[in-house]
């Protein structure tokens, strides 16, 4: 296993080096959050919503979000011509498993900041199971960075990547986005954390299912 | 030397159905200097895409072996230097910087000193590719005949038994391609050179050329 | 499926199918062997799962045989394989339409409303999405070994994330299908069928039936979209 995490290690901290010097991603991410919770703040005003609205406002900042920078990675490799260069130093799995993890992280932290601006601006969010809101963001986190970097992978190779990265995404992406709602609407109903050991397991599954078949089938879409 | 067998079986590519070349097969050993030419289009850049590794070939097999135990597909790009147009370095780096990346990507720094020993390497061909003056400025200030060298420099970095190029004095000025000439015959004392080009400077040192446009290969009569 | 007599059985075998699912009366006693049992609440609108639910097969297999394809397609670059792989996306996408269309239409009848985000609902749904993101992947990408290598790969992570929905959806929604959350008969992937015997012989002919007539279709569309090929592409 060394063989490819020590690639991926390096070109996880090549991503994350030259994402601090270029804010390519980071920018736009950050604006777009910005932006999606002023416009929830905005709509739901001094209305009374159900915290399974809220729930579910939540993940949908979150998928829009991550859709407007997570293709980065890949696609910033293909523009700039990179990834021929990238494909003849390192194996493919080691490229693939080097940018899930900065997708990961990237994610995760939005993810964090979302989540703690949310629960500050709007009011009638209460979380009253932490232990499982901050469990759902983690493992919803890891779902989501495994999905989505594939299909970066996938979109970085077609011509026009923008508009289909959240069409690709969204039916792969639906079964773990109403699975991390549901948790979520169980954090804010103060349910057990027992209650939602069955959600964790799906997302775990999930991501798990996803690592593995994105590992197989790599190889097919990275190389030309 | 060490014993290199590269050979290339009756390779076969299609774009849309439509077939650039076909049955392309030949065999270099250590020491050989393989040349691809043929007109803009005719496949050259395709070829020796496939040849390193980039590309999958429709039908046909690309088998490197180096000291009688056949490399591994997976791992070739170990063996392989590769210098092309469209083989970019990443802008937002130094020169230095893209060098050592690349060493740290490819494991090159040796247990047990755990540093970067490919570093001095490094410094050594900025210096040969007289760009070592400018190794700390970002890549995206270089002009295109420095990129070029920083290419050359990270295509030798790993000591690699295959050097390909595709346009290889592209953007050189005199002395730049003053310096690949001294690569090729360096390259052909340990290894196995090929060159896709349409300088007829560059294909006078090839044993070997391959004319896409007639589609065979002829053994050149010096 | 290339002779003629197939063809033709096929034909009858569907007329017949058709024939019995629509016209056989609906009785509160059967007694005769064409006779349905009347399923109160559901009536004379209980003819839908003879079509309905044959759809819905066909759209899976359609979509399982468009996923085997790619996986072909990647372990040979044969790119009949894709061609093949497409043709059942098509007729998966065309049948995904249709079951939706008929389940809705009935849904309006019997449910009050054309749709409900119910389980099964929401699952073909995501059929259908995930067959215009094939559909728009393949727009996208102009190399044509390169879309058929791409569209593989998706259609395959496709493939292993939709069974998720299984144990996803009980655990969000109730359904109104039989086999759902909240159904007397228990919750669960299979329905459990509790048909009239002459009801369950004339719902599996038309579910063998109607995969028959995919294959017959897809076989037609491989067949004239190779000779679309042949004829953009005269060989020299």
């Amino acid at each position: 296993m060394k063989i490819f995490t020590a690639p991926a290690i390096y070109i996880f901290l090549k991503d994350s080096h030259s994402e601090i010097r270029t804010r390519y991603a980071l920018n736009a991410l950050l604006m777009f959050v910005v932006t999606a919770l002023a416009l929830v703040l905005f709509s739901v005003g001094n209305e009374v919503v159900g915290t399974d609205v809220l729930s579910g406002i939540l993940w949908v900042i979150i998928f829009f979000s991550g859709m407007s920078g997570l293709s980065r990675t890949f696609v910033s490799e293909e523009e700039r011509g990179t990834s021929a260069t990238l494909q003849l130093i390192s194996r493919p799995t080691s490229v693939l498993l080097g940018k899930l993890f900065f997708n990961f992280v990237l994610i995760f932290s939005l993810n964090m900041l979302i989540a703690v601006l949310y629960q500050l601006l709007v009011n009638r969010f209460v979380v009253l199971t932490p232990s499982i809101f901050w469990m759902t963001i983690f493992l919803g986190s890891c779902a989501l960075a495994s999905s989505s970097t594939i299909i970066a992978a996938i979109i970085a190779k077609a011509n026009t990547r923008g508009t289909l990265y959240p069409v690709l995404s969204f039916p792969i992406m639906l079964p773990l986005l109403l699975t991390v709602m549901n948790a979520t609407r169980l954090s804010t109903e103060g349910a057990a954390f027992a209650e939602a050991l069955g959600e964790f397991q799906i997302l775990i599954s999930y991501t798990v299912v996803v690592v593995t078949i994105s590992i197989l089938l790599f190889s097919f879409v990275w190389k030309d | 030397m060490k014993p290199i067998i590269f050979s290339a079986e009756s390779l076969k590519k299609e774009f849309n159905r439509r077939v650039i070349f076909d049955s392309v097969s030949f065999t270099l050993h250590e020491g050989g200097v393989f040349a691809v030419t043929g007109r803009n289009g005719s496949g050259k850049s395709t070829l020796v895409k496939i040849l390193c590794g980039l590309l999958s070939p429709t039908k046909g097999a690309i088998r490197v072996t180096i000291e009688g135990k056949e490399v591994n597909m997976d791992v070739l790009f170990r063996r392989i230097g590769f210098i092309a147009p469209y083989l970019n370095m990443y802008e937002e780096f130094s020169g230095i910087e893209n060098l050592t990346l690349f060493g740290k990507i490819r494991g090159l720094s040796k247990p047990p000193l755990e540093q970067n020993n490919f570093v001095g390497d490094a410094e050594e061909l900025l210096r040969r590719f007289n760009i070592f003056d400018r190794r700390h400025d970002e890549v995206r200030t270089y002009s295109s005949g420095m990129k070029q060298r920083l290419k050359f420099a990270a295509a030798l970095l790993h000591r690699p038994e295959i050097l390909m190029m595709d346009e290889p004095t592209s953007n050189l000025d005199e002395e730049g391609i003053a310096t690949v000439r001294s690569v090729i015959a360096e390259q052909r004392k340990h290894g196995i050179l090929i060159i896709a080009t349409n300088e007829k400077d560059d294909v006078k040192y090839a044993d070997t050329v391959l004319n896409l446009d007639e589609r065979k290969t002829r053994k050149s009569s010096s | 499926m290339k002779s003629t007599t197939a063809k033709i059985g096929l034909v009858i075998w569907l007329t017949l199918v058709i024939f019995a699912a629509i016209l056989f009366p609906m009785v509160p006693a059967p007694e005769k062997w064409y006779e349905f049992p009347i399923i109160p609440g559901l009536e004379e609108k209980a003819r839908i799962i003879f079509f309905h639910v044959p759809m819905a097969w066909t759209t899976v297999v359609a979509f399982i045989a468009s996923t085997i394809y790619g996986i072909r397609f990647l372990m040979t670059k044969n790119l009949d394989y894709d061609l093949r792989s497409v043709s059942a996306a098509g007729l998966g996408t065309m049948f995904c339409i249709l079951a939706t269309i008929t389940g809705s239409l009935w849904a309006k009848f019997n449910w009050g409303s054309f749709w409900n985000w119910d389980p099964r609902e929401t699952s073909i749904f995501v059929l259908l999405l995930i067959y215009g993101a094939y559909f728009a992947l393949r727009s996208a990408v102009d190399v044509e070994e390169k879309r058929a290598t791409l569209s593989a790969v998706y259609s395959i992570i496709a493939g292993v994330t939709v069974p998720f929905f299984i144990f996803v959806m009980p655990r969000i929604m109730t359904g109104l299908h039989p086999g759902s959350k909240g159904d007397p008969q228990g919750a669960g992937p299979v329905v459990q069928f509790k048909m009239a015997p002459n009801m369950l012989l004339v719902f599996f002919a038309s579910l063998i039936g109607f995969t028959l007539l995919y294959f017959w279709m897809f076989d037609i569309k491989v067949r004239s979209s190779r000779l679309e090929l042949h004829s953009q592409q005269p060989q020299e």
